[in-house]
This record gives structure tokens, C-alpha cells and sequence, in this order.
């Protein structure tokens, strides 16, 4: 993963292991980037939290009980994309998938639950266009979900791969990135609903 | 990324976070305590959350074959203090500049 771990080990013939450690260590730096930007927008709502323009606020827009079971949708999902990577280890190609598709249908489940609240807040004039906190809560809720939907898109293609292809050194490298981008995802929802909903309805 | 995840931790995470959660939504949907007890207790319970996730989900910790991917982490954390609370600072002042009572 390292630079000196890869110079140390470049003798040992183990050029598929390094490329896979270096392709993680490349990625851990893009999700830090993501990260900032993820940032950005938190920092974004913090300033326009209390702009509502006369408009709702989050009292009155969040119900915690549908948040709780959104979040509970990603912990979980989180949890089977666990036992997915113990699958892959043991190199059991059918469980591996059996819980990628678990993983992906609660992913599924939190993307449904958060493409229904926007909706519901759209239809009833409470879209981004209604006040500065709108605004800010869709750029940053709407955003990570997007993360979420991509990376239900990346486990459909590796659910194929692996059926078709196998567990070989690529596809391994691949999901160990999915899962660490998917991991990254839920701590990501950690933030959003502590500053966003709990914060907002207190 | 050192990706060899035992059920063990992966368990430990999840029952971990999961509590972490239930506390955090109790303090917010049930009232009774001072609005600043219950912010407190919900920013440590996300703090610690995400600590969680970061060690058995990602498991990232003080071992040398973490080391790059700590230090980017920690560079990423103080990038992160500069943008939030740089930008939470200059608004806060540039609202406060821009009352209309400030003016002559």
C-alpha cells in the first residue's frame, strides 16, 4: 500500500498483490478528496441552516422514524458488505454475490427511501428553490445519495463480473474498493444525519 | 488498505454503530433533557460512530501498514477543521457586518 512497502516487496514476485494494495491506497486518497467535498457542503448547510425565507423548517419537514429506518438500511448494508469481503477471502464466488445482492437490495432500500422524501418535499413546494436551507439540504443529501446510487451501479457490475469471471486478482481489487468506497459511504451518513436531521429537529 | 475483515470486528462495528445510532435518535426524539446536554451527547455519539466504522469497517489504526493511509486521513481532517470552520466564521462575521442596524 505504501511506497516503501512497494519498493520492499517489488522482489517478490508478488506484482498482483502490490498493484492491488497500490490501487486501494489510490483510492483511500480519493475518498479523502471526496471527503473535502463532502465538507464543503456540510459547511454550506451549517451557514444556511436557519435561512428559511419564511419557509418550512426542519422541525417541520423531518420525521426521525423514517430517518431511523433509512440509516438502519445503510448500518445494515454495511454489516452484509462485511460478510461479502469474508466471502470473497474465502474465495466463495456464489456467497459472495448472494450477499453483494443483500448489500445492493438495502442499498436499494435507502436510495427508495430518500427518492420518496424529496418527492414528497418537491410536490408539496418544499423543493431546493424554496429557501436557502432547502437549497443546502438537497445539495448535500442529494449528493451523497448520488454516491450511494453510483455505488449500487459499481456492486451490479461486480455481482456480473464475479458470476461471469470469477474471483480473480482484478475482480478482488475491484470490490475491495467497493467495499471501502461503500464503508465510506455509511460514515458519511453518520454526518448527514446527526448535522441534518437530529440537529435540525432539536 | 490492510482489507482482511473478520466476522469478529465486522460483528463488533455493527453492534457498536448500532447502539451509537439508537443513542444518538433516542436524545433527539425523546425530550426531557436540556437542548445542550442533547446536542452534546449526539456530536460525541457521531464523533465515536465514526471512529467505530473508521477501525472495524475500514480498519484503519496505529499498525505501520497503516500508517500513508492515516496520515492522509489526518491531513484530510485538518483540511476539513479549515473549510468548516473557516467558512462557518467569515459568514457568521459577514452577517453580523451586513445587519441592517450596523449601518450609520
Amino acid at each position: 500500500m505504501s511506497a516503501t512497502s512497494a519498493v520492499l516487496h517489488d522482489d517478490h514476485a508478488e506484482h498482483g498483490h502490490d498493484a492491488t494494495e497500490n490501487s486501494l491506497f489510490g483510492f483511500w486518497v480519493y475518498l479523502m478528496t471526496d471527503c473535502i467535498l463532502f465538507a464543503s457542503l456540510f459547511a454550506t448547510y451549517a451557514v444556511l441552516r436557519h435561512n428559511y425565507a419564511g419557509g418550512p423548517t426542519g422541525t417541520e419537514l423531518f420525521d426521525l422514524r423514517y430517518v431511523f429506518v433509512e440509516t438502519m438500511f445503510l448500518l445494515f448494508s454495511s454489516f452484509t458488505n462485511g460478510f461479502a469481503m469474508i466471502s470473497l477471502h474465502k474465495k466463495d464466488r456464489m456467497a459472495t454475490i448472494k450477499w453483494l445482492f443483500i448489500t445492493a437490495l438495502l442499498g436499494l432500500g435507502f436510495v427508495g427511501m430518500e427518492v420518496n422524501e424529496f418527492t414528497k418535499l418537491v410536490t408539496e413546494g418544499n423543493g431546493p428553490d424554496r429557501s436557502g436551507f432547502l437549497s443546502a439540504f438537497f445539495s448535500l443529501v442529494g449528493t451523497h445519495g448520488t454516491h450511494v446510487s453510483i455505488g449500487l451501479i459499481w456492486m451490479a457490475v461486480m455481482m456480473g463480473q464475479l458470476y461471469f469471471k470469477g474471483i480473480t486478482t482484478a475482480t478482488t481489487s475491484r470490490i475491495l474498493r467497493l467495499s471501502l468506497f461503500w464503508h465510506f459511504l455509511d460514515i458519511i451518513w453518520v454526518g448527514v444525519f446527526t448535522v441534518v436531521y437530529l440537529f435540525g429537529v432539536i | 488498505m490492510n482489507m482482511h475483515v473478520s466476522a469478529r470486528s465486522n460483528m463488533l462495528g455493527f453492534m457498536l454503530s448500532l447502539v451509537l445510532t439508537l443513542v444518538s435518535f433516542g436524545m433527539a426524539m425523546k425530550g426531557g433533557l436540556p437542548e445542550s446536554v442533547a446536542l452534546a451527547v449526539i456530536v460525541v455519539a457521531a464523533v465515536v460512530q465514526i471512529v467505530v466504522q473508521m477501525h472495524f469497517f475500514l480498519h484503519l489504526d496505529a499498525s505501520p501498514s497503516q500508517r500513508w493511509n492515516v496520515m492522509v486521513a489526518v491531513y484530510t481532517v485538518i483540511i476539513i477543521a479549515f473549510i468548516v470552520a473557516g467558512s462557518l466564521w467569515i459568514m457568521y462575521n459577514t452577517g453580523i457586518r451586513m445587519m441592517p442596524m450596523a449601518q450609520p
